[in-house]
């Protein structure tokens, strides 16, 4: 059974800590939720989980091997991919080419490369885009292309980074109907990292809470809900906008 | 007639040179961000692969006797490899380097490619005959125009198209338009960022050598500082063209000769000599109004 796992995670920047011993566990089909207030880690725990960023101490480890000193174009060929907040699309290039060039990145022929985001783009749904150049999408036309891309070469593993930030309530509605499918039908492992507490808690099977860099709470929607300690960091930040979506979905 | 259409040619003959060059430098700056000052001294280099090393006046002529179709490959590989060497050798150590150290770099660079020539073949230019059959005039309407002229418009406009066709068809091409916007995350992606840039050397290379044979044929001279009128003039073009984006340069190139030779036509002729200062004149202008060119590559306002 193959997994993605972050054993014991601490990563310190001169000398502060901005994770501590974090665990974390992603199976193929499951999609697994990262929330957290601001500055907790969860972009951190991406970083290193991706190779964009190494652990000062732990490992990652993808079925049980650990993964260190990888870069992260090595961990993409091994089936670990991601998203980045605010898509970081090839902004001059059409969005056809935007996944291509990732599947010729993955060591595919041009052929192979072009036929395989042709369906990618069909399945994520935005088949008619092909020819737009990506800097001229809309904004969540924009997180689909960057979704697709991540799924170019079918990993194992995807991780997204706040895909619905900025979105309408309609509009996160229908992306996560697509994640569900990333989960379901390619049976990827997803890991979600978002603001919005109300997606996590409606579409992930397992919940990992962060604060200041320490998992603080791990489990199922309804535990995540009725978590006294969770409650507790997201009023730490009472200013902090989100809160009211957990209580109302509490 | 005939005159306008001589100056209409004059025109798209320099800005053609212009172009080229412009492109060879907007390539580098694309996949890279570095200004290649070195592009010039390429040139020169390129045209004196051609001789034997001597410091007499006449020329002695190596490769020079070749007939033009391996003379003309021969050419182009000395102008690629020259400018892959001198990314293996001095750029590649730059590669986290800022932009104002590369720059720097190149300019030494530069310097070094130009005092060994100065070392092997004096400062003294040195006549030759390089394809001595395209000087030959063809006559157009009541024009007089050199062969020399159309081959270089002709030459010019199939590079162009060829490059157009490398960068949307081929695997390379890709690879390399989405290092030139975002280097960081296509070498993410796992685009091969060396195989790319090295890519990028060999082609611009390649565009100096180019320009060797046509200034060589042109002038009939070979001149250690041969290149640096030119290369000059493409740093300019890809300026206002806006730095990286290669569209621009191109435009840009074709402008600076057009501007350049309708200046030779229409200012008095005790200001022609002055002609270059009119033009930087215009450049100014140009930026002052649009300073981020004419066309702006988003690449240089946000890397990852």
């Amino acid at each position: 059974m193959s997994q993605l796992h972050a054993d014991k995670v601490s990563v310190a920047f001169a000398g502060l800590r901005a994770l501590s011993e974090v665990d974390l566990t992603v199976s193929p089909g499951q999609i697994v939720g990262l929330i957290g207030p601001n500055g907790a880690g969860k972009t951190t725990l991406v970083n290193v989980l991706t190779g964009f960023q190494a652990p000062t101490e732990g490992a990652v480890r993808l079925d049980g091997q650990p993964l260190s000193n990888l870069k992260p174009h090595e961990l993409r060929r091994r089936g670990i991919a991601r998203t980045f907040q605010g898509g970081r699309l090839f902004r001059d290039l059409p969005v056809i080419d935007n996944l291509e060039v990732t599947g010729v990145g993955l060591g595919q022929s041009r052929a192979a490369a072009i036929a395989e985001a042709t369906a990618m783009l069909e399945w994520v749904g935005i088949a008619p885009l092909g020819d737009r150049i990506a800097g001229t999408l809309p904004y969540t036309d924009e997180r689909r292309v960057a979704i697709g891309r991540a799924l170019m070469g079918k990993p194992s593993f995807v991780l997204l980074d706040e895909p619905a930030a900025g979105m309408s309530a309609q509009e996160a509605a229908e992306l996560a109907d697509l994640i569900r499918r990333i989960a379901g039908e390619m049976g990827c492992g997803v890991l979600l990292i978002e603001h919005n507490v109300g997606l996590v808690l409606d579409l992930c099977h397992h919940i990992v809470v962060l604060d200041s860099g320490a998992v603080i709470e791990t489990g199922g929607p309804a535990a995540i809900r009725a978590s006294e300690r969770v409650r507790h960091a997201y009023m730490g930040t009472a200013a902090d906008s989100h809160l009211p979506v957990l209580e109302v979905s509490a | 007639m005939g005159s306008l259409l001589q100056v209409i040619f004059d025109a798209a003959a320099l800005g053609s040179l212009y172009a080229l060059a412009a492109l060879g430098i907007a390539l580098i700056f694309g996949v890279m961000r570095l200004v290649n000052f070195a592009h010039g001294d390429v040139i020169a280099f390129s045209v004196f692969a051609l001789l034997w090393p001597s410091v007499d006046a006449v020329a002695v002529v190596f490769a020079g006797n070749l007939p033009w179709f391996l003379l003309i490959p021969f050419v182009l590989a000395i102008g690629a490899g020259l400018s892959v060497l001198s990314e293996i050798v001095v750029f590649r150590r730059f590669r986290r380097a800022n932009p104002a150290t590369m720059m720097i770099a190149s300019f030494a660079l530069g310097f070094v490619i130009r005092y060994f020539l100065l070392m092997l073949f004096s400062s003294r230019p040195k006549s030759i005959s390089l394809l001595p059959a395209l000087s030959q005039p063809v006559e157009i309407m009541g024009a007089r125009i050199p062969l020399l002229q159309l081959i270089t418009i002709t030459v010019t406009i199939a590079v162009l198209l060829g490059l157009i066709a490398f960068l949307r068809r081929t695997r390379f091409g890709l690879e390399m338009r989405a290092a030139a916007e975002n280097f960081t995350m296509a070498r993410m992606l796992g685009v091969r960022a060396n195989r790319v840039i090295m890519g990028a050397f060999a082609l611009s290379g390649a565009l100096a050598a180019a320009i060797a044979l046509i200034l060589g044929s042109q002038t009939g001279t070979a001149n250690i500082m041969m290149g640096a009128n030119v290369m000059l003039m493409a740093f300019i073009a890809t300026v206002i063209g806006g730095m990286g984006s290669l569209a621009g340069a191109v435009l840009a190139g074709f402008l600076l000769g057009a501007v350049a030779t309708v200046m030779q036509v229409i200012l008095p002729p005790d200001a022609r000599a002055f002609r270059d200062a009119f033009v930087y004149g215009a450049v100014i202008l140009v930026l002052i109004f649009r300073p981020q060119g004419l066309l702006s590559a988003r690449g240089t306002k946000e890397r990852v």
